[in-house]
């Protein structure tokens, strides 16, 4: 799959240090598979106890009808691994998540799964707060985003992530062609380095 | 040579191809994996006609979804019972060796890991699980990965990297009575904050680090993420090869002898550089106790709770106010003296035996008070049995704790051990992230000293008091 251009509201939640336990809860990590996992996306800030939505909860709002960007506060993704949490995301529909800064792991994890974590500065990141349901466009192979205002920043991104992204590589695949050099590395390897007995 | 930190020298050790305009592919000595983040990335074995190259590097257990009752009970929860049948299959298809409930070896992963001897100096070491730091403690870059990258170690036994910078934390002094070492890396991520540590790896160093046991370093190793940083590893020491020595799967003779020849190469040259650098003086840190919704919200158990008010970046202002509304907590108080429900001494930050027997020292004699709820979950079931052993369990028992079975348990509240809705728990474990115990639970993270005191007299108390 490769990724393309996106263009869309954003929907804004202003909030730092959101983890990825708020992002899908324990409860819905007991899965096998990677299906149904946007039914726990942002459960508890999303619906009340008795399953009913909260209606101040942003992605609840009429508007947040086919939104593909988020703009969160700092660090987003912080805490547990869980690859949940993009895939719950992606599930709903999220293509991009917008913010100052993301945690590593969460990242990494977001790249492999078609959802680009943008990092922008912290001038069009205040922009991007004040203008919610504005629209907004993401260009990968540019690296870029067009603010509401039309000013255009640039984001970085890791160039090999880039162009798995933008050309559809299969990072696995791309590894499980360096064999013959995991072979050499292991040959060279003696005695307790090799092995655990 | 150019002088390399520890760090570097494991990373120098482990590429295995280089090309420009990509990360390294880097060479993994040891998997760990575990029932939750582990059944896709079988699935992608299976739907792509691939093995797992290095089952004999592999090792796995469950913890996370596990009940901590009798395991003679049968399990109530169905779906996580299914995933439990699922990594029984999957070990089993795949060849890897597994700890499963009727196991005595079980327990959680990174408890388990140093527990045989797995876990060993210089090694490279990955878990789809964030908390894989703690194997750092041993001086092995060890850290937690995704569950597609889970699949990519399973059929490579590689993972694609490119080199984390490294950040020097200091910590100087000896620490008073009824500190320990989980108020020392709780006052790091108070100073530093949640974010602080992003895209370093830990580097614990200084006279306090140098005179901790092999388990308070694994407490300080393991909440290298609550600090951002990936990983966070202490170079091994003979301290470390003490420990390893006579485990089951620790080298044995002339395997031993070329091992710690190799591991005393570890430790970082003189003149190497860091990326960052922190020093803590460890003789003037109290007992730390967090009171919001991140482990970085962390105060001395003599501090108080901060006041929004004096806080001016917007964001971070209305994060405080959320999650004094959530705590619903007053600004400006004391947390000492705030009434609890619950107490969990557990998770692998403290639920090794000597974190158990920092609990009994606090608990002999005295009572679990009545309206309190004390659950006591050793890490492993190793761990169980030497604190049976040491009659420890009969300690927390009359006190009126509950002493379980093995796992992870109210840590992350996914086998049925969790708070209540409002409920307030002083926990030992590593998160007190929103509904983290539960679901609208609310947690004070503490040691496991300052947890028993606080179940002794219902409200967050100083150990100090007791001791
Ligand atoms: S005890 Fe808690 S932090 Fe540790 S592995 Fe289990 S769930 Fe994760």
């Amino acid at each position: 799959m490769k990724f393309e251009k996106i263009e869309s509201k954003i929907a804004v939640l202003p909030v730092d240090n959101i983890d990825t336990d708020q992002i899908i809860p324990a409860r819905y990590l007991k899965s096998i598979s990677k299906e149904g996992l946007g039914e726990g996306l942002f459960r508890d800030w999303r619906l009340n106890a008795d399953g009913t939505p909260k209606p101040d909860f942003v992605l609840n709002k009429p508007e947040a009808k086919g939104v593909q960007i988020l703009v969160t506060g700092d660090n987003f993704g912080c805490g547990s691994s869980r690859e949940h949490a993009p895939w719950a995301l992606v599930q709903s529909g999220i293509r991009a998540v917008i913010s100052t800064s993301f945690a590593d792991i969460f990242k990494g994890n977001a790249l492999k799964n078609q959802l680009l974590p943008v990092v922008v500065p912290a001038d069009a990141h205040a922009e991007l707060l004040k203008s919610p349901w504005a629209t907004v466009k993401i260009d990968l192979a540019a690296q870029t985003v067009t603010l509401p205002s039309g000013r255009v920043v640039e984001f970085p991104i890791d160039s090999f992530a880039k162009q798995c992204l933008v050309e559809g590589i299969d990072e696995l695949g791309y590894m499980l062609q360096q064999e013959p050099a995991i072979a050499a590395f292991e040959a060279q390897r003696v005695g307790s380095v090799n092995t655990l007995r | 040579m150019k002088p390399r930190t520890i760090v570097e020298k494991i990373w120098d050790s482990h590429v295995v191809a280089e090309k420009p305009g990509a990360p390294a592919l880097l060479y993994i000595d040891l998997h760990l994996t575990h029932e939750v983040t582990s059944p896709q990335a079988f699935s992608t074995l299976r739907e792509r006609g691939l093995k797992v190259r290095r089952p004999d590097l592999t090792i796995a257990t469950m913890d996370h979804s596990t009940p901590t009752t009798s395991r003679d009970l049968p399990m109530l929860d169905p779906i996580g019972k299914a995933q439990l049948d699922q990594m029984t299959q999957n070990c089993k298809d795949f060849g890897i060796r597994l700890y499963d409930l009727k196991t005595t070896k079980q327990g959680i992963v990174h408890v388990i890991g140093p527990e045989q001897g797995l876990t060993q100096p210089g090694m490279t070491i990955v878990c789809g699980d964030s908390h894989t730091a703690t194997h750092g403690a041993f001086g092995a870059l060890a850290f937690g990965i995704g569950t597609s990258q889970v699949g990519h170690v399973f059929a490579t036994q590689c993972l694609l990297q490119t080199p984390s910078k490294s950040y020097a934390i200091r910590v100087e002094g000896a620490l008073k009575p009824g500190v320990s070492a989980k108020d020392i890396i709780l006052a790091v991520i108070a100073k530093i904050g949640i974010g602080g540590g992003t895209g370093t790896v830990f580097e614990y160093q200084g006279s306090t680090i140098s005179s901790l046991s092999m388990e308070e370093r694994m407490t300080i190793c393991n909440m290298s993420i609550e600090g951002g940083a990936r990983a966070g590893l202490v170079a091994p020491d003979d301290t470390t090869y003490q420990y390893i020595s006579g485990r089951e799967f620790a080298p044995k003779g002339a395997d031993w002898d070329a091992a710690l020849a190799r591991w005393k190469q570890l430790p970082t040259d003189q003149g190497a550089q860091y990326a960052k650098e922190l020093t803590l003086d460890a003789s003037t840190l109290e007992p730390m106790v967090t009171f919001g919704t991140n482990p970085g919200m962390g105060i001395p158990i003599s501090g108080a709770i901060p006041d929004p008010a004096s806080v001016s970046d917007p964001i971070e202002k209305s994060d405080l106010i959320k999650a004094l509304k959530y705590m619903d907590l007053e600004p400006g108080k004391q947390l000492k003296g705030h009434k609890i429900d619950v107490v969990f001494v557990g998770s692998c930050t403290n639920s090794r035996i000597s974190d158990l027997r920092a609990a009994a020292s606090v608990m002999k004699g005295r009572k679990v008070n009545p309206h309190v709820r004390m659950l006591v979950v050793p890490g492993s079931m190793q761990v169980k049995k030497q604190a049976e052993a040491e009659g420890l369990d009969k300690i927390f028992r009359e006190a009126g704790a509950d002493f379980r079975e093995a796992g992870c348990s109210m840590c992350l509240a996914m086998n049925g051990d969790q708070l209540e809705p409002g409920e307030y728990s002083v926990s030992t474990s590593n998160r007190n992230f929103e509904g983290r115990q539960g679901k609208g639970g609310r947690t004070f993270l503490a040691s496991p000293l300052t947890a028993a005191a606080s179940a002794v007299t219902g409200v967050v108390t100083d150990v100090r008091t007791l001791l």
